[in-house]
């Protein structure tokens, strides 16, 4: 097939600019710590800047909590929890619900808002993260009067005051993620959005207030990784709710052993994408592409491993090459960008490392000619071919738009390969052979495999890892159950 | 040469779906939504295929086509006139001294369901009466029944009936059920000789439709990588709006590139979309939204 | 003229066989009036290593029976134990236990056995679902075997104790490497032969006798085990497995319950503990 220029299906129509208008959205020059339902300033009165990472521009300065911060927080939701938790279930659903719709009205603010703090596409964030983070909400508002029917022949009860610590890839999301369930059994919250992206967390704090939520039933305190730590080691709190990076994750088990301190950790991952031969090719290529390139790859399920049998790797990577010419990286509030800026010069650095790592270990490289902006944090979507399960962009999780591919040549062979790492977080299957897939998908080790499918997801389906991608489960019926206890 | 239909590529339509969603919502603004809109135009394969049709009624479409709207300047024309054979002969005449092209469809057009020898003879009559383009429809009867090589055969012997015209060939992909039998359908097409594969006829519902369309331009797009022919596409039926129009062309353009766009290998089978493009053209350049009123519909 | 008595050699339980510890060391095990009752095996964590590679080994293709199977195993247990319920409950008794304590301890392990059995093809329907999402995919998520388990068996209630933790985990499709009750061991051994003789595969149970402070450090941190159950309430202990079990981010369940004869020692939830969720999505649209 290789005879003919594939150069030929370059694209020549440029779209002109279509920026998302920011005229409607308001942001304060600084956000204080949401706290027993007021903003408060913090009480050793220091704030740090966050950045608009396409542009490393400051956008607003956000209070800084310090344990003395965290502790009022954790003492306004245990004063808050006697009556939140005696409420009915009812009566706090509603409440839940009142969130979701205040999210949906708001929901273009949001969107502008976290591709600015975030550097995400506006389209992902628009289409992706603002509906499902309101749909969360209403998902398990539903939940709070109905606890009884999730857990046959058990009473469940709340635990007390839930701390949450959440990334800075899918802020609001992963705030709707953690809020809802514990709101719905009846616990009270201190959350920490990231420190490269508070700004969203802090708007939905303007929604609680608005929703007339009893105050200090969710507090949210800003800072970044000894904020994290004091409400880890928060002697007050029941429960600890983290999704970030696995070494984290073991130094959080590591620290409330010996306490009493519940927790669901929601970690790392090196997720495999598997191609048979027999899989609907193209919609296979726009499958990896979805996998890795969804959210600059800054998402711990990608599918960061490419698997692809023998038979068609040629095909398949040609086709994902031609695939890669047409995506748009650039201004994340352009509705037409497809790979937005990564997160923070940090995590620009790490993923550059990376690429050098790979390149020395010899991977054969591959970016589309894509024009990259020259302010910002920015990576062409990268491919390595040639690695093999020994190379370290094989192991490590890069957490950016880097996809390293290998071949196989047996179903057995690409199980082993694909459970051989200490992950377990997500996996992809792509065959129209049925029985192939449910092979597959018994045999992976991994709490979230997506057939024929990727990087999907929904407040009704149970998301969570296997081995040391964490454990507990957030969203469905699964996701109430580690905000409970039974007696 | 009979293509081999055992490992063509298969589809999975939520898939197909979801790259479909990511075409349509790609936002074309200012001078991008012109060009493409006016590269829309150029590709209208303006048709009529009604049985009332009259001498009249074609003659005053000619006239459309070779006259969008003269209060536009540096607007194009569209690329063809499509009618039936009957009509071919005055179409021929009206469009005189114009590059617009004539197509008509034929073979017991739009079912198909008629003998060899009455398709042959309607093909040629339309070659005789002057088409440069003949729009043939594919025994779906014969093809959901398996017999490939019937389809293809028929095909074949069409294509050498057209003599110099360009032979589209109409899939009826409405009837097809799948978007494997889409592929399937193509590559049988592409191998009989088609220069063009279309969608549909516009008499079927549904008509065109972006994944189909999409399956479409996958199969041409191997077809180009096995032999380095470039095979054009035509979507027909239900494209009635710019928008709709200028998803498409997105499609084309990140699925076929640039050598595609353009009339030689791509054409809209459509009769109210000229229209609508045309009162986008002029909103965009008096910035006042239009009403139909002030565009002749012929 | 009087018989002399053939004393019974207690051994470890490694892959369906009783070899001795390799470390060759012992440790004397007295009844309540401190007389010598055995000499049990002093398990060494390269005993320990041993029996989590043949777990490993074994969890594969004893998660893979049907689930009608393992059921069928764990009946086969209870057959086997309600056949020697004299020898246990005479066992027990020399532990200490009263003759009714021991009675009801024996028939409680057969009668948990026996509710197990009947969950093995039950307990995926409670935990697994159907989840409705708002795409057009079909989506289920359903339970699978957490892996390799270790268990810290309680000391107290012996048999029964390890019998409530080994069989919702292996009906469950897990492998688990028990460390015995350390000051009354012998009840464990003895339901080894039980295991060994009711078509339980060579690998699925492996019990281990010995210290708690030599072992429970390795328990909780070898990287090959997916989750260690620990029964008892010594904090220092509790929060070590913790702290080690980080290292590869074991799961760790803690009983700190005393009597295992309550109606709320057995439920599916006991299952659930050692169980993972995996959520499947696929495409509906033709």
């Amino acid at each position: 097939m290789n005879k003919q220029d594939t150069n030929i299906f370059k694209a020549a129509w440029t779209y002109d600019e279509a920026p998302e208008s920011t005229d409607h959205i308001q942001i304060k020059k600084i956000y204080e710590l949401f706290i027993d339902g007021k903003f408060t300033k913090p009480i050793k009165g220091n704030y740090f800047d966050t950045i608009n990472p396409a542009t490393n521009k400051v956008i607003a300065s956000v209070a800084e909590a310090t344990t003395e911060d965290v502790d009022v927080a954790v003492k306004a939701a245990r004063k808050a929890f006697g009556s939140w938790s005696k409420l009915s279930g009812k009566e706090r659903g509603k409440y839940i619900f009142r969130i979701a719709r205040l999210i949906q009205e708001r929901a273009r603010e949001f969107a502008v808002i976290e591709s600015l703090d975030g550097g995400k596409p506006i389209r992902e964030s628009r289409d992706i993260d603002i509906p499902l983070a309101a749909n969360h909400f209403f998902y398990y508002a539903g939940w709070a009067d109905k606890l009884e029917y999730a857990f046959p022949n058990r009473t469940p009860k709340p635990l007390g005051v839930a701390g949450q610590i959440i990334p800075w890839n899918f802020p609001l999301l992963m705030a709707a993620w953690k809020i809802a369930p514990a709101l719905a059994t009846g616990n009270t919250v201190v959350l920490k959005p990231a420190e490269t992206t508070p700004l969203t967390a802090l708007k939905l704090a303007e929604i609680i207030q608005e929703s007339g939520l009893p105050k200090g039933v969710v507090n949210i305190v800003t800072g970044a990784g000894e904020t994290g730590a004091s409400i880890v080691n928060h002697p007050d709190i029941n429960k600890i709710a983290f999704t970030g990076s696995t070494g984290v994750g073991k130094y959080i088990q590591k620290a409330i052993a010996g306490t009493n301190k519940k927790l669901t950790l929601e970690l790392g991952g090196k997720g495999a994408n598997i191609i048979f031969e027999d899989a609907a090719i193209d919609q296979a290529v726009e499958g990896i592409v979805n996998a890795i390139f969804f959210n600059q790859g800054h998402v711990c399920c990608a599918g960061s491993r490419l698997f692809v049998q023998e038979s068609v790797a040629d095909l398949v990577i040609q086709k994902l090459k031609n695939r890669m010419e047409t995506l748009i990286v650039g201004n994340p509030l352009d509705k037409n960008t497809d790979i937005g800026a990564i997160n923070s010069k940090k995590q620009l650095q790490t993923i550059e490392n990376y690429i050098k790592i790979g390149i020395n270990e010899g991977g054969e490289i591959y970016q589309p000619k894509c024009k990259l902006p020259k302010e910002g944090n920015w990576c062409a979507p990268t491919l390595f071919i040639n690695v093999s399960q020994s190379h370290r962009i094989v192991q490590e999780e890069i957490f950016g738009p880097v996809l390293a591919i290998q071949t196989f040549r047996t179903i057995d062979e690409v199980i082993e390969k694909a459970n051989n790492t200490p992950y377990g977080l997500s996996a992809g299957v792509w065959t129209q052979n049925g029985a192939k897939i449910f092979h597959l998908t018994q045999k992976l080790e991994a709490g979230v495999i997506w057939a024929n499918t990727f990087n999907k997801f929904d407040p009704a389906s149970p998301f969570g890892g296997y081995k040391e991608s964490g454990f507990g489960r957030e969203g469905g019926l699964h996701g109430l159950k580690p905000y409970l206890k039974f007696e | 040469m009979f293509p081999n239909l055992n490992n063509l590529p298969v589809y999975d339509t939520t898939g197909v779906n979801e790259r479909i969603a990511r075409f349509c919502t790609r936002s074309i603004k200012a001078s991008s939504k012109n060009e493409g809109l006016k590269m829309a135009l150029s590709m209208i394969d303006l048709t009529t295929l009604e049985g009332k049709d009259t001498k009249g009624k074609v003659q005053q479409l000619c006239y459309k086509a070779m006259h969008p709207h003269d209060s536009l300047k540096n607007i194009p024309t569209v690329a063809a006139i499509c009618v039936y054979p009957s009509y071919v002969g005055i179409a021929k005449k009206a469009l005189e001294g114009s590059d617009i092209q004539v197509a008509s469809v034929a073979t017991a057009f739009p079912s198909g369901q008629s003998t060899l020898e009455v398709k042959l003879s309607d093909t040629k009559f339309a070659v005789d009466q002057g088409a440069d383009e003949i729009d043939m429809v594919i025994s779906r009867g014969e093809f959901l029944a398996g017999n490939y090589q019937f389809v293809f055969d028929e095909i074949a012997a069409i294509k050498e009936a057209c003599g110099k015209a360009h032979l589209k060939v109409i899939l009826e992909t409405g009837e097809l059920e799948t978007l494997d039998n889409v592929r399937k359908a193509s590559e049988i097409a592409m191998y009989a000789g088609a220069d063009f594969i279309k969608t549909s006829t516009g008499k079927i519902q549904p008509a065109a439709t972006l994944p189909v369309t999409y399956v479409m331009f996958d199969a041409i797009k191997d077809y180009y990588l096995k032999t380095g022919k470039m095979i054009g596409m035509k979507p027909a039926g239900g494209i009635s709006t710019s928008k709709i129009a200028l998803q498409y062309l997105v499609m084309l353009n990140e699925v076929l590139g640039e050598k595609w766009m353009n009339k030689k290998y791509f054409r809209f089978g459509a009769s109210s979309l000229t229209n609508d493009i045309l009162m986008q053209l002029v909103k965009a350049e008096t910035g006042i939204y239009q009403s139909i009123n002030y565009f002749s519909k012929d | 003229m009087s018989r002399l008595d053939i004393q019974k050699t207690y051994k470890l339980y490694i892959g369906g066989k009783f070899p001795r510890t390799e470390s060759g060391r012992y440790y004397a095990v007295t009844n309540n009036k401190g007389n010598l009752i055995a000499n049990m095996c002093l398990s060494s964590r390269k005993d320990f290593r041993n029996a989590v590679v043949i777990a490993r080994k074994a969890q594969g293709s004893w998660a893979n029976a049907t689930a009608l199977n393992k059921g069928q195993v764990l009946y086969r247990i209870a057959e086997m134990l309600e056949g020697r319920k004299e020898q246990f409950v005479a066992e027990l008794m020399v532990q200490g236990e009263t003759n009714k304590n021991a009675e009801l301890e024996v028939n409680c392990a057969i009668d948990r056995l026996v509710y197990y059995a009947g969950w093995s093809d039950k307990y995926q329907q409670i935990f697994s679902s159907v989840n409705p999402v708002a795409s057009s995919h079909f989506n289920f998520s359903n339970v699978e075997p957490v892996g390799v388990v270790s268990i810290i068996a309680p000391e107290n209630q012996s048999l029964l104790g390890i019998v409530s933790l080994i069989a919702p985990a292996i009906v469950g499709g897990n492998t688990v490497i028990v460390l015995a009750s350390e000051t009354k061991p012998l009840t464990a051994i003895s339901f080894a032969e039980v295991l060994n003789s009711s078509d339980v595969p060579g690998g699925v149970v492996n019990i281990l006798t010995g210290k708690k402070e030599e072992l429970l450090s390795h328990m909780a941190s070898h990287m090959d085990v997916n989750a260690i159950i620990y029964c008892g309430k010594d904090e220092n202990q509790i929060k070590n497995i913790n702290e080690l079990a980080s290292n590869n981010l074991k799961r760790t369940i803690f009983y700190k319950k005393g009597d295992w004869t309550s109606s709320n020692s057995e439920s599916p939830y006991f299952i659930e503990k050692m169980q993972e969720l995996k959520t499947t999505w696929h495409p509906t649209e033709v």
